[in-house]
């Protein structure tokens, strides 16, 4: 099954896609591991995900940690920390 | 009595005294209104625009978990939050907030809480557009808005 990914802001932009719908191997169980596995598809991925640590994520539009499981994920944002306001 | 915020990421301006008047209209209870709201400023001339990029829908569904969180906490008995995304130019509004309250310090508590909150947790990426045309990069987060959340908990 694919999950939706959508990034935002220079994560967007470093990716070069704004979404995409990716099949995520087994192996790949939490917001972590979802990074890494991206940052193995190529070097805009690697180059966005340079610092995973900053990285923030939203499962289904809620904000998640990294030790959250992506197990039934319709939609998964990664983007920069917010600067609104 | 539950209370509703209104929520609205738009493009376009809002005014603040039409969102006063409908958060306060026809009520014999409030005693107290905060507005706070954001410009885009031109760093000493250097900035010709902010581009304000969001995440569609959660924007908004986050903006109304941060409202909620506040009115419980305050006791609020209004609160309205806007932001605009798109290009802003300088001297424009970026973001609203209207709270209303009994009294004054949960009014100001109520709106700054929201504004706290709103900068660090709300998907909003702003972008600079030089004034001498030249490439500028995203906004970086602040420290001192983490810091200021933090001062909630």
């Amino acid at each position: 099954m694919s999950t939706k990914l959508v990034y935002f802001a220079w994560v967007r932009e470093r990716i070069g896609k704004p979404e995409e719908e990716i099949v995520i191997p087994d192996n790949v169980v939490t917001v972590r591991d979802l990074l890494n596995h991206l940052k193995s598809l190529g070097e805009e991925y690697e180059n966005a995900l340079q610092y995973p640590e900053v990285i923030r994520v939203a499962i289904d539009q809620e904000h998640v940690e990294h030790s959250e499981k992506i197990a039934g994920a319709r939609e998964i944002g990664i983007f920069p920390p917010m600067t609104g306001g | 009595m539950t209370v509703i915020p209104t929520i609205r990421v738009q493009s376009t301006d809002f005014d603040l005294q039409s969102e006063i008047d409908t958060l306060t209209m026809g009520r014999r209870d409030i005693g107290a209104v905060v507005t706070f709201s954001g410009l885009c400023r031109d760093e000493c001339g250097a900035l010709s625009a902010l581009e304000l990029e969001h995440y569609p829908g959660m924007a908004e569904a986050e903006m109304r978990r941060i409202a909620e969180m506040a009115i419980e906490r305050f006791s609020l008995l209004g609160l309205t939050a806007l932001h605009r995304y798109g290009k802003i130019m300088p001297g424009e509004n970026i973001v609203l907030v209207v709270a209303a309250a009994p009294h004054r310090q949960a009014a100001f508590d109520g709106a700054s809480f929201m504004m706290d909150f709103l900068k660090t947790s709300a998907p909003f990426w702003k972008k600079e557009h030089a004034a001498d045309g030249t490439a500028r990069d995203w906004v970086a987060a602040k420290d001192a808005d983490d810091t200021a959340r933090d001062k909630w908990r």
